[in-house]
């Protein structure tokens, strides 16, 4: 574990660095129905790290802002505010044409490979479309490279002269793995890569991704976009739970998901339906927990969880509104945001240990 | 432990399902299913997709999309032959005897009118109320399935409701007619996993109140272990096991059951970063079922005779599966 030298607390720059994103789309409600215009505030202030080779898991629900999260750091949409930091440049000043230069670093998988795949195109062109446009080897050892990436991948040599079309769905996604790693990227964006697969072929493609992180020479970093805890547990070093826009919980999958301290967390393990039977304690953090997610047209002052929060819902109105965060160690070491109380105020002792659990995003100025 | 009150009065099944076959042109896709629901039951139909689930779902009450039909098999709803009834109680069987709740709400409701609309038109229909009385009755289905601010969202169009909210209206829009089994169709796979949660309990909760009995389609084995009683899991068009809830997730018998619980994210509790046991290949499409045991290809115990001789169904009270391995280790 700790080498010659004396370990520090410096870690080396990570891959990615993320702070302060923001993106607010403009409400597409018409005033036909009386909506007035208002803009959803998909993504605010979401700060991350992620390190070379590392996985780590944005979960959240519809509206939480993770996939809009990948999108502003695949700069497919560009943020409103926000850095974002990527094998020691900026990325988001970088030019067009050293951005286009740039990507071949950064693979990508969606959901659905049913639409994410050009249906035209037999497999051999689209695997290696990557290494096309970036003009890497000569056609021939494009070619030879395909068959390769195939063969990790699990898919015959044949493969490559059908179309999209004449795969199921999980060998679909196996292309879109290939794909996405033809030009061995140093960051891999998942955006939930199995949630449309079948239990059976979820595991396979699972596997095949913890599998194909090593074997990559390149050892590639996962952001990894998902909802399903299960899934998440085994694939993530790393955990960021999002909430209307927010990280509301980080640290080592272990702990967030072993020991969460957000309520919000805690309803999300308590939400999944579990295989450890009915009548057991987490069907009363349900009930406790009614309602559904604010819009994230209009989010809630304050923690955007406490108008659903258990604990939150005790609170006097000022602390819900005005509450700041800070960084606190996790007993272990990572960091986790938690809560801090407004300038000038104490907690109320009543609220003191819950408190330690509610927390709003970092205020990072 | 049995939540499930036993129709102990007339012991006749609430639902008995016979052979029933279901083909798409020549290909069939679901294949001799046999089944039965008591009232009160929770019964879980399991499967992946092109397991013939849903089409399962759909036959009863002949609802399967063309060029789909029923080839072969019986139903028989409270005591009566579904085949012999005339188009019109037929028509009065969808929602009044038999109700359904689709996995996407969104579609599943008619976007140009409003809940309120909707619920009063079945309420008129099957119950024979009257205007005012329908209103009535609408209003207090809406709070039933514990929408928040029923009396407008009354005059709410689908597309102003969330996904969980819609759903939740679907729910009272298939109970409102005073169905006895409820058919669920994947009910909460297009909802966020704590808005699930709401509505596993409102079904529940539904079903412990009105003694509904709940046939619930879905490929979630979680949701099943926190729903059903019973559960029925099928592979490429066949049900290959039927045990109770504990059992099936306690000693499971069948290949594929193992290998799906195996193979669930959920249920290999251990460190981030493992592997998980997968069961290779891939569902056979229908119309390329094998000739033998339909899972033989991705079986990790299967043997020669596996491969030529469809294993028959080995019955035993409270359960059954279709396994040449099964019926050996009982021996």
């Amino acid at each position: 574990m700790t080498g010659a030298a004396p370990s520090t607390n410096v870690r080396p720059e990570p891959l990615l660095s993320v702070r302060g994103l923001a993106k607010a789309f403009p409400s597409s409600r018409t005033l036909l129905w009386g909506g007035t215009r208002r803009e959803v505030r998909a993504v605010s202030d979401v700060s991350f790290d992620l390190a070379a080779g590392e996985t780590l898991a944005l979960v959240g629900e519809s509206g939480s802002g993770k996939s809009t999260t990948a999108r502003l750091v695949l700069r497919l949409l560009a943020p409103d505010r926000g850095e974002v930091r990527f094998d020691g440049r900026d990325w988001l000043s970088l030019p067009l044409s050293a951005l286009n230069r740039a990507r071949r670093d950064v693979g990508v998988v969606f959901q659905d490979p049913g639409s994410s795949l050009n249906p035209r195109m037999n497999v051999e062109t689209i695997v290696g479309e990557p290494l096309a446009i970036h003009r890497i080897g000569s056609s021939a050892e494009r070619r030879e490279r395909v068959l390769a990436l195939l063969d990790a991948v699990g898919l015959p040599p044949q493969a490559a002269k059908r179309r999209p079309g004449e795969f199921s769905g999980g060998q679909r996604q196996r292309i879109a793995i290939a794909r996405a790693l033809a030009t061995e990227p140093k960051l891999v964006v998942l955006d939930e890569p199995v949630s449309a697969l079948d239990v059976s072929i979820r595991a396979q493609v699972l596997n095949l991704l913890l599998e194909l992180q090593e074997t990559t020479p390149s050892r590639p970093a996962y952001l990894f976009i998902g909802h399903d805890l299960g899934v998440v547990k085994h694939l993530a070093d790393r955990t960021a739970v999002m909430y209307l826009g927010r990280i509301v919980e980080e640290g080592p999958t272990r702990d967030v998901l072993g020991s969460p301290r957000h309520p919000y967390t805690a309803l999300l393990l308590a939400s999944r339906p579990g295989l450890a039977r009915r009548g057991d304690p987490d069907a009363s953090l349900r009930r406790k927990v009614a309602g559904e997610p604010a819009s994230p047209g209009s989010p809630p002052p304050g923690c955007p969880f406490h108008p659903r929060c258990p604990r939150g819902r005790r609170l006097p109105g000022r602390f819900v509104r005005t509450l700041g965060s800070s960084l606190e160690k996790r007993a272990g070491g990572s960091p986790v945001t938690t809560l801090s109380p407004p300038p000038g105020e104490t907690f109320p002792p009543y609220s003191r240990n819950g408190l330690a659990w509610i927390h709003l995003a970092r205020r990072t100025s | 432990m049995s939540r499930a009150p036993s129709d102990a009065s007339s012991g006749a099944p609430l639902l008995s399902v016979r052979s029933l076959a279901v083909a798409f042109g020549d290909t069939r896709v679901v294949d001799g299913v046999s089944f039965d629901v008591a009232r009160g039951e929770v019964v879980a139909l399991v499967g992946e997709s092109g397991s013939g689930k849903t089409v399962t779902g759909l036959s009863l009450l002949d609802l399967v999309p063309e060029p789909g039909r029923r080839v072969a098999g019986e139903i028989v709803f409270e005591g009566r032959n579904v085949d012999a009834l005339p188009e019109r109680d037929l028509r009065r069987l969808r929602g009044g005897g038999i109700g359904f709740v689709f996995q996407e709400p969104g579609a599943a409701l008619d976007p140009v009118r409003t809940i309120g609309s909707e619920l009063i038109a079945v309420l008129r229909r099957h119950r024979g109320l009257s205007r005012a009385e329908a209103r009535a009755e609408a209003l207090s289905w809406l709070s039933r399935v514990a929408l928040p601010d029923p009396e407008a969202r009354m005059g709410d169009l689908p597309h102003r409701m969330s996904g969980g909210m819609r759903q939740r209206a679907m729910v009272a829009l298939a109970l409102a007619g005073g169905p006895a089994l409820l058919v669920a169709d994947e009910p909460t796979t297009a909802l966020d996993v704590t808005i699930q949660a709401q509505i596993l309990e409102l079904l529940l909760r539904l079903r412990d109140e009105l003694g509904l009995a709940v046939l619930l389609v879905t490929h979630d084995l979680g949701i099943v272990a926190e729903v059903a009683d019973r559960a029925l899991v099928m592979y490429a068009g066949e049900i290959v096991e039927e045990a109770s809830v504990e059992r099936l997730l306690g000693a499971p018998e069948h290949p594929y059951t193992k290998a799906l619980l195996a193979s669930s994210p959920d249920a290999a509790e251990g460190a981030e970063r493992a592997k998980l046991p997968a069961i290779g290949g891939a569902v056979p499409e229908p119309g390329a079922w094998p000739r033998g045991c339909r899972f033989a290809p991705r079986c990790p115990s299967a043997f020669d005779r596996c491969t030529v001789e469809h294993p028959a169904t080995i019955t035993r009270p409270g359960g059954r599966v279709a396994c040449f391995l099964a019926g050996e280790e009982r021996s």
